[in-house]
């Protein structure tokens, strides 16, 4: 899956999911600071991006990296390293 | 140790009828029925259920009003108690102020957490074997306390949270704690009440047990028919009813508009059986209430039953009203409002206290919808049948719930602050 793919699968999760403004989503976005997410959310977050893009996140070992993601570009790029 | 008197400032309401407390007013008082069928929607859940009417609930919440961090974690029965208790904050005319001020809580309760949450979780957890794809808010949804957290965080309240569930007396304790909170000091305020969403699953329950009716599904509106020969049973509704009970002198301080005074307040267990309540009990626990408040039955002019049209809980309660007034010579007037609303189980004692307010603000009382021929087996008392022009000054508001536990509220009209 290309990048901009993703990019708009996410966006498109943030939307449903989260009901934020869909211009307000680019790949600088914080999710925590700038789009307003909390720690339930990301929870939920995990959950969506599990749906969106057919994998199961290991919770055991993605944890830390998980815990890293702050902007749209890092979810980017996780989902590129699942998929890889 | 000085006992505070304990008045109500505001109400909300949400119920078949629509949104608001003027919209239950308008629909009891022009002796409309919130009961329809179901039978279509239920059966694809149920297949065997019998019963096919609830007083449900149709017209759109506008859930979106409640910002998404928040409504996350409310199922249906939390957004109905939130909505009507934003409609009750409002007119009580409270602020951000009291309520991070910790003098003002919360009591308040239903049945169980929203029962569609309820469905929804377990079947998810049963068919995957995992929790890994049920959303963080979905708990909340689910936990029994649901409602009172709910409302909590919806007005950032840092006083008390109580959430006594005690099924169909779950509004009647919850208003209950909050007038002994209010009355020992203990706080300045309290919202407080109950919430039920309309789910088939509560239905069918009632069903089981034999308790809900289901021969009137084709004429919905003639059902259930408190304390009438032809009764078959009840008929689960859904609706919020939230009240801010405020002591007295603070309420006065701030110059609030009183609506009523609540004077007392008894809960008991029949400690004998779940699901049947008995004449002694009821007379035993109405009898202790007055002879704890120190007010007279004879001072009682109106009775709001619980009789939900069931035969045998109709035929209990009639038995101990008739005991504790009709034998002593005392005629008040006696009826439920279940046949307009169904019985709306952990909301129903608010909502029809609520009603109760209304009759003493428009002078009026209100009979018993479907109570076409009292049954003569029912005990011996004064049961209202048409719509009547008079301000009650006292009410009796009983509440009976599964589980063999019963609650009862006295109601008094307030005038001058010195009534």
């Amino acid at each position: 899956m290309e990048t901009n793919e993703i990019f708009q699968k996410v966006k498109e999760v943030f939307v449903v999911e989260f009901e934020i403004d869909e211009d307000a989503i680019t790949l600088e976005s914080l999710v925590f600071e700038e789009l307003g997410l909390d720690s339930l959310d990301s929870v939920d977050l995990i959950v969506a991006l599990e749906k969106a893009f057919n994998f199961k996140i290991d919770r055991a070992n993605d944890g830390a990296v998980i815990a890293q993601i702050r902007s749209i570009q890092d979810i980017i790029n996780y989902v590129e390293s699942k998929q890889a | 140790m000085k006992l505070n008197r304990v008045v109500i400032t505001g109400v909300g309401a949400i119920s078949p009828f629509g949104n608001g407390v003027e919209a239950l007013s308008e629909g009891v008082f022009s002796n409309r029925s919130g009961i329809v069928n179901v039978g279509n929607e239920w059966r694809e859940s149920v297949t065997d259920i019998l019963c096919e009417v609830g007083g449900k609930i149709n017209f759109d919440l506008n859930e979106k009003q409640i910002s998404r961090d928040l409504r996350r974690n409310m199922g249906r029965v939390s957004i109905l108690a939130c909505l009507s208790a934003k409609e009750a904050v409002k007119m009580a005319g409270l602020d951000e102020e009291h309520f991070t001020s910790g003098n003002y809580g919360i009591s308040f309760a239903s049945t169980t957490g929203s029962s569609k949450s309820i469905v929804d979780f377990t079947s998810q957890f049963i068919e995957e074997k995992s929790l890994s794809s049920i959303k963080s808010g979905h708990f909340f949804q689910v936990m029994s306390h649901t409602a009172a957290a709910n409302i909590a965080n919806f007005f950032n309240i840092k006083g008390r949270v109580l959430s006594p569930n005690s099924a169909c007396s779950s509004a009647a304790q919850s208003i209950g704690l909050a007038y002994e909170t209010i009355k020992f000091g203990l706080q300045k305020g309290m919202i407080c009440g109950g919430a039920e969403e309309l789910h088939v699953s509560t239905s069918a329950t009632f069903d089981l047990l034999q308790a809900a009716s289901f021969h009137y599904n084709d004429r919905p509106t003639e059902t259930p028919r408190p304390f009438d020969q032809d009764r078959d049973g009840t008929v689960c509704g859904e609706g919020s009813g939230v009240l801010v009970l405020e002591n007295e002198d603070h309420a006065k301080l701030r110059g609030a508009n009183i609506l009523g005074e609540v004077v007392g307040f008894s809960t008991f267990a029949s400690g004998e059986h779940m699901s049947r309540v008995t004449e002694k009990d009821l007379v035993a626990g109405i009898e202790r209430l007055f002879m704890e408040t120190g007010i007279s039955p004879s001072e009682v002019d109106y009775i709001n039953a619980h009789a939900t049209g069931t035969i045998q809980g109709d035929l209990e309660e009639s038995f101990a009203l008739e005991k504790v007034f009709s034998a002593k010579g005392l005629n008040p007037y006696v009826s439920s409002l279940k046949g307009h609303l169904g019985h709306t189980l952990g909301a129903s004692a608010s909502l029809e206290l609520i009603l109760c307010l209304e009759m003493i603000a428009k002078g009026r009382l209100i009979p018993t919808k479907n109570l076409d021929t009292p049954d003569p087996k029912c005990g011996k008392i004064n049961y209202l049948q048409e719509y009547k022009n008079i301000r009650p000054k006292l009410i009796m508001k009983n509440s009976i719930a599964f589980g063999g536990i019963n609650s009862i509220i006295l109601l008094r009209s307030y005038a001058n602050g010195d009534e």
